[in-house]
């Protein structure tokens, strides 16, 4: 499944804010629709879940909470000892039973990123399921960020590459030509300018690993990805498995009752001509 | 055949008759139950249609069952709302299901009182002597409508605040006291924790003890007169030497029996979108509302719940300006007039007959033409507005009030089929 995500709306959103408040009407903030791999997320997988959750611990929590999830219950939950939890995954001092919390000040935050890092509990469910994917493969070397990266489905991101040590350093690579996005510049298409039709662009939307800058084979990074997203994907609604475990019981049991219900209806109406 | 031995008489056994005498003395046990179920006769040709009444009462009972369970551990105040239900789908045991269960059952709601008018459109339930039914129905819709709008600001998610931030700066269209009004609605210059008290007040306890008391007398009110029924002709016109209505059967046990099959039935599909799919694909829950209400940020895309997108799309389909008032203003009006229209049907149909089976081309075709618009408005009301979504939005606006407005004319022109004397 391919989802075409609403990029990220641009800065000056007080403005726009306001006005649409105002006007009651629909915010026209400029979207771009950026095509997204699909990804499936598996809460079967349980090493999936706890590697993902690993990755986050080492490499995200520093600076995003996953403010309204426990540690407690996340480890019962993806089969980890809590005693394992406290030794590997538990890094500001708190309980067991505490919210996964970062230790970054809010006020640094901001002025280290001019963004606060957001809390991610339920960024799966606000952005979909294969964003937190996409993103993170997205990166690529950019020398105009601040941070030396941008990223492809999520422009101007001012997030540093943080799993550049796994992945290596991913280098824009353009091959050869393509036609214009023309739909983009409808305009054009509209003057019936028949140059646009022939526009074409360089195809620099490929990324190039520099061999031997990362602890990771491709394979494995890709793998590190899915397992970051479906351990999110899993904080995003931490009740879906119990849910389904009890949800075939609930519609087993009511099943059985309609044909019940259905044999003691139709034993009354039989005198009803 | 060998005699069959005398049969015990059917009924309780003496203690717990002599219970019921001490009880019927001192209230009206006995009376009320033969009079509202084992000796009120309803028709015997019910269908599918009159499934939703009860339907709707068994959603009104489990809204107020979850409810009272979330209320238990729900912080109604800007800075905890929101972190509150957070903690209710973590924290407390089978909370999620319990939460689940009231957001499903917010658009259940709807989705079987959409049903359950249209059935009264359909047979001509609206009609002489059902009005005050109807009418009564109406104030019902009314109130549902303000408990979902209400409930949806609780969880303080983004869209709750900029979805009630729309609809409350509509009044703020009101010619001269606009800001005054919008201002005394909220409480506060903006919508903030003090909007939000208000609005748990509301919907915790106001709406639903005047839903409830607005039920029981929709149904008082519908016992006086009977049930229609879906061919439009009165049971009650043809009765037997007792008084019975030839057509009519006990509603206890027969219908008891029906509706207890029919709800275990809808809970069937209620409870797969529950445990299996509670978003239902961002139309139950809508994605930006996972994410904490703030002011700065408005969502890409502000639509309200499915079941106000028609009346949304009716607003924002109107867009120019009138005797020098704003189009804004002139959207609240057509806005309200949509919601308000289906009250005054009981005096727009001038059929001689009350079911669309008797009716003419014309009613079917109108009747049809309805469902589409709100359908259609339905639809756009849940995407970016472009001119040609508005300009089909307009279309359809216009096709819904043709339905009531040209009622009078069309239900008078048309070819009816004569009723039978009896149910079909
Ligand atoms: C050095 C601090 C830092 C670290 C470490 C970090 N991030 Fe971020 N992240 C940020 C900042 C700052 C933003 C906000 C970017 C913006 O709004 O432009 C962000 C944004 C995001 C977003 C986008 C949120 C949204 O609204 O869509 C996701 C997803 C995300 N980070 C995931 C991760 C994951 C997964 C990790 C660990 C592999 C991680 N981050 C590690 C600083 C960090
Ligand atoms: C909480 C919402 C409601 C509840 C619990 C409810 C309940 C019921 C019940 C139990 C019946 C009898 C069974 C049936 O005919 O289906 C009924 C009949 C009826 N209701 Fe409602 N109702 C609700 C909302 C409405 C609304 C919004 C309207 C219309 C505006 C309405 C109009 C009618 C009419 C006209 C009848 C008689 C139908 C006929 O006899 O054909 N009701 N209602």
């Amino acid at each position: 499944m391919n989802v075409a995500v609403r990029a990220m709306p641009g800065r000056g959103r007080l403005a726009l804010a306001i006005l649409a408040g105002m006007a009651a009407a629909v915010p026209a903030l400029a979207a771009t629709d950026v095509r997204l791999d699909p990804f499936d997320p598996d809460l079967t997988d349980k090493p999936s879940l706890q590697r993902g959750m690993a990755l986050f611990a080492n490499y995200c929590l520093g600076c995003h909470s996953l403010k309204f999830q426990r540690y407690e219950r996340t480890a019962d939950d993806l089969g980890i000892p809590h005693d394992v939890a406290l030794r590997n995954l538990i890094f500001t001092g708190q309980a067991i039973g505490g919210l996964m919390e970062t230790s970054m000040p809010a006020e640094g935050a901001k002025n280290w990123f001019g963004v606060p890092p957001p809390d991610l509990t339920m960024v799966d469910r606000v952005r979909g399921t294969a964003w937190v994917y996409n993103m993170l493969k997205g990166f690529y070397v950019d020398e105009k960020r601040p941070f030396g990266v941008n990223n492809r489905v999520f422009e101007n991101i001012a997030m540093p590459h943080v799993l550049i040590g796994l992945q290596g350093v991913p280098e824009v690579e353009c091959r050869g030509k393509k036609a214009a996005n023309i739909l983009a510049d409808r305009s054009r298409i509209l003057e019936k300018d028949p140059a646009a039709r022939r526009v074409r662009e360089d195809n620099c939307s490929w990324t190039r690993v520099v061999p031997g800058t990362g602890a990771y084979s491709a394979a494995e990074f890709d793998q590190a990805a899915k397992d970051i997203a479906n351990f999110l994907h899993y904080v995003g609604d931490p009740g879906r498995l119990e849910r389904r475990r009890i949800g075939y019981w609930v519609l087993g049991f009511l099943a059985g009752l309609f044909v019940l219900a259905t044999l003691l209806n139709r034993e009354y109406w039989k005198d009803v001509h | 055949m060998a005699e069959s031995p005398p049969l015990r008489p059917v009924g309780p056994r003496r203690p717990i008759r002599r219970l019921i005498a001490w009880v019927d003395e001192r209230f009206p046990l006995t009376e009320t139950v033969e009079a509202h179920a084992t000796k009120y006769h309803a028709p015997k040709n019910f269908n599918f249609w009159y499934y939703f009444g009860v339907l709707a009462t068994v959603v009104l009972g489990m809204q107020l069952l979850t409810g009272v369970w979330l209320t238990m551990s729900y912080v109604p105040s800007a800075e905890e709302a929101f972190a509150s239900v957070e903690y209710i789908m973590r924290d407390v045991e089978y909370g999620h299901i319990i939460r689940y269960l009231h957001s499903t059952g917010a658009s259940a709601f709807f989705v079987v009182v959409y049903l359950h008018m249209f059935r009264g459109l359909a047979y001509g339930s609206y009609r002489k002597p059902r009005e005050l039914v109807w009418l009564i129905g109406m104030a019902i819709f009314l109130t549902l409508m303000a408990e979902g709008f209400f409930g949806y600001l609780l969880p303080w998610g983004n869209m709750s605040y900029w979805g009630a931030q729309v609809i409350v700066s509509l009044v703020g269209a009101v010619p001269f006291v606009g800001a005054d009004l919008m201002e005394w609605v909220r409480g506060d210059y903006l919508m903030s924790g003090i909007t939000l008290n208000r609005f748990f007040a509301l919907h915790v306890v106001a709406l639903p003890l005047a839903l409830v008391g607005l039920v029981f007398v929709h149904i008082v009110a519908l016992h006086r007169v009977g049930s229609n029924n879906p061919d439009g002709v009165e049971i009650k016109d043809n009765k037997d030497e007792h008084g019975v209505p030839v057509d009519g059967i006990p509603f206890h046990p027969y219908y008891t029996v029906h509706d207890f099959q029919a709800t275990v039935g809808f809970l069937f599909v209620f409870c797969a979108v529950v445990f299996f799919a509670p978003e239902m694909f961002g139309y139950f829950l809508e994605k930006p509302n996972f994410e904490q209400a703030d002011p700065l940020k408005t969502p890409d895309l502000i639509a309200p719940v499915w079941y106000y997108t028609p009346f949304y799309s009716m607003l924002r389909a109107t867009t120019f300006p009138l005797f020098g008032l704003e189009a804004r203003f002139w959207g609240l009006v057509v806005m309200v007039a949509a919601i308000l229209m289906p009250a005054v049907l009981p005096w727009l149909d001038r059929s001689p007959v009350k079911s669309i089976r008797y009716k003419g081309l014309a009613s079917k075709v109108m009747l049809a033409a309805f469902v589409a618009s709100v359908f259609v408005l339905g639809y756009l009301g849940t995407v970016h507005t472009t001119p040609l979504t508005t300009a089909l939005a307009q279309v359809f606006t216009a096709i819904y009030f043709a339905y009531f407005l040209l009622m009078p004319w069309y239900t008078r022109v048309e070819k009816t089929k004569k009723p039978p004397e009896r149910l079909t």
